[in-house]
């Protein structure tokens, strides 16, 4: 189980990277995908199978389909991947690349591996109760937030009928 | 939504109509004696060729798939060959009109698929047939007025015997 | 892993291929029984090998991938799909022991994520294809599933609050006394509509659009690629049908017949209604697909679980 969980990390890590790293856009995407679908398997691993389902459903199927969506709609072509190319010299990605690996390093140093028996499993019972008793307020504000994204979309894309 | 409901419920009471498709190769389907098919070269009562190579078919033809050569013996005019070209022809039955002679003729058969298409291309002795085809009492010959062994000038049906020019009755 | 765990496994996906297979025939027998013809007859007993032999056929066409596409993508839109398609089986309790993973916890949630995964394969087809008629073809089946799952969550809620569980094996449990048609039967409607939908069947088959964009998403597919989308489409009709089954109509609960018998029969008559579907009503336009969608099936499906709540916790109380 540890060796399977310490895979599905490593495929995260590494569909991170290539995410990072590829110049036509879709492919960055799908390099995403895998790498939520990898963090799923984590979590499954990790006992919270809900939040894993939900990764895939809210993370890997809605909104990475829509990031798709976009970038069909823009249709990039060869001179965008020129542009991707010039930006991946090493120059470019040098300073950040130390820094977030001495961070990493930092973290894994920090970090007790867990020891005793494997977590009990959080159903989703567990997670309503969490969501609606201690974080109630949390998701509330969550919830204006999205109620504003909803009302500005609504505002910028309706149809004024008559000209303007 | 009740519309659709309705649809729903008449499509599937579609079940139990009857079938329109007509099962082929075991169920024939009624061809009508003029129906525009397989074209075959006909011949007179008396089993001689009635085709005259007039080639009028072959000029009719929108399509150009008869392709014909006159030939000749003791009066008569024959076709030396007589191709119809299957993969070409559209069966629009411009040849049996135009034929004055009834000799090219349209049959109520379309069953000539073939896997090579030079297959298609039907030479006289495949386009012959023994019989009359649709005009069984006619025979070019003996209304024409043109002396062939066998029936002299003037012995047409519905032909008076020649002027005698050196003979001074009225 | 048990002997028989293992054997279950081998044998369910090739059961949902041979079903999927044959249902292209027993579609094309259907609609010619409601259209007054005979329908595909000829090959085998009442025609049954006509899936093997189109499946013969479509093996052996040439497998062309245009130049112009993306060709990674293009290979790997078609296996998604397939994945996608299959994958959602494994939880699908046929009868109590008959299933690979029945009682996962989290079940139906797990088909909700791979029904959202198998936008990707329409979506990148339409993508990878590089073609004007792919690409509208895909960008219809990105909104309209993205759209329809929303509606398809929702539906399933109320069921989800009945039973207090997501397990499917919990679900068809608390279907003992009455099946969940009766008091879920605004869930049952916008679960079908957005069931055709997220399967993107006739009629909501506008990522495909025959008359209007050649083929869809698929248009550039040849050969065994397109057989493959064509069998995840089928696959999905299996699936949506023993989703109805399971969680409207009491899954493999029955009087008389052996359980598995009933879920059959059951799954069965859901099939046979999808395809009297497709033979009967025509093709929405665009807009009034999403209009139904979003001003119609969204708030009839949040109706529902204000509805189902209040009950429950009156009930409760």
């Amino acid at each position: 189980m540890h060796a399977l969980a310490l895979l599905a990390a490593s495929v995260t890590v590494m569909g991170a990277v290539m995410a990072m790293t590829r110049r036509v856009a879709v492919h960055a995407v799908l390099y995403l995908v895998v790498t939520l679908l990898a963090l799923a398997t984590v979590l499954v691993m990790l006992g919270a199978s809900f939040a894993a389902m939900l990764e895939i459903i809210i993370y890997a199927g809605a909104i990475m389909v829509l990031f798709v969506f976009v970038i069909m709609m823009i249709n990039l072509g060869q001179p965008d991947s020129a542009r991707e190319k010039e930006w991946l010299r090493p120059r470019a990605w040098c300073g950040p690349g130390v820094l977030a690996t001495i961070m990493c390093a930092e973290l894994l140093y920090c970090l007790n591996p867990p020891s005793g028996p494997a977590p009990a499993p959080i159903t989703a019972h567990d997670v309503g109760l969490s969501l609606f008793g201690r974080y109630v307020l949390m998701v509330e504000l969550v919830s204006f937030l999205l109620l504003a994204g909803l009302v500005s979309a609504f505002h910028i894309g309706r149809n004024r009928v008559g000209g303007r | 939504m009740l519309g659709t409901l309705r649809t729903l419920f008449l499509t599937a009471l579609h079940a139990f109509h009857r079938r329109a498709t007509v099962q082929y190769p075991e169920q024939k389907p009624y061809l009508p004696p003029r129906y525009r098919g397989r074209i075959i070269l006909s011949r007179d009562p008396d089993g001689a060729e009635r085709c005259v190579a007039c080639n009028l078919c072959a000029v009719a033809c929108p399509v150009d798939c008869i392709s014909l050569q006159k030939t000749e013996a003791d009066g008569r005019w024959y076709p030396e060959y007589f191709r119809i070209n299957f993969s070409r022809c559209i069966f629009c039955g411009f040849c049996e009109e135009a034929c004055p002679t009834y000799a090219i003729q349209l049959t109520p058969d379309f069953e000539m698929g073939e896997y090579t298409r030079p297959n298609l291309v039907y030479e006289k002795e495949d386009l012959l047939i023994s019989g009359t085809g649709k005009y069984p009492d006619y025979s070019f010959y003996h209304v024409a007025g043109i002396p062939v062994p066998g029936k002299a000038r003037g012995a047409s049906e519905r032909e008076r015997p020649p002027v005698d020019l050196h003979s001074l009755l009225p | 892993m048990t002997y028989s765990a293992f054997f279950t496994i081998i044998l369910t996906p090739l059961v949902i291929l041979g079903l999927a297979t044959m249902l292209t025939w027993v579609e094309r027998r259907l609609l010619g029984l409601w259209q007054d013809r005979h329908g595909p007859n000829r090959v085998g007993p009442g025609g049954m090998f006509q899936a093997v032999a189109d499946g013969t056929k479509i093996l052996f066409k040439q497998d062309w991938i245009p130049p112009f596409a993306d060709r990674g993508v293009f290979i790997l839109a078609p296996v998604i799909g397939m994945m996608t398609g299959l994958l959602p089986f494994a939880v699908i309790p046929v009868t109590m022991g008959m299933g690979i993973a029945g009682d996962m916890n989290v079940g139906l949630l797990f088909i909700l994520g791979m029904m959202g995964l198998g936008v990707y394969a329409v979506v990148l087809a339409g993508w990878a294809s590089n073609s004007k008629y792919a690409l509208l073809g895909g960008m219809r089946a990105a909104a309209q599933m993205i759209s329809y799952e929303v509606f398809m969550g929702l539906s399933l809620l109320g069921v989800v609050m009945m039973a207090g569980s997501f397990s499917l094996h919990d679900i068809v449990a608390a279907q003992a006394g009455l099946w969940f048609i009766i008091p879920q039967c605004l869930g049952f409607g916008v679960f079908m509509l957005a069931g055709i939908a997220q399967t993107h069947r006739l009629p909501f088959d506008l990522p495909e659009g025959e008359n209007e964009l050649g083929a869809g998403f698929h248009t550039e597919y040849s050969g065994m690629k397109l057989g493959m989308f064509f069998i995840a489409e089928y696959a999905g009709i299996v699936l949506v049908s023993s989703l109805v089954t399971t969680l409207y109509l009491g899954g493999w609960r029955g009087p008389f017949l052996p359980p598995a018998l009933w879920f059959a029969l059951k799954a069965g008559a859901m099939v046979v209604f999808f395809i009297l579907l497709r033979a009967s009503l025509p093709r929405p336009r665009y807009d009034q697909l999403m209009a139904l969608g979003w001003k119609i099936l969204l708030p009839l499906s949040l109706f529902n679980v204000m509805a189902t709540g209040t009950i429950l916790m009156l009930r409760a109380s």
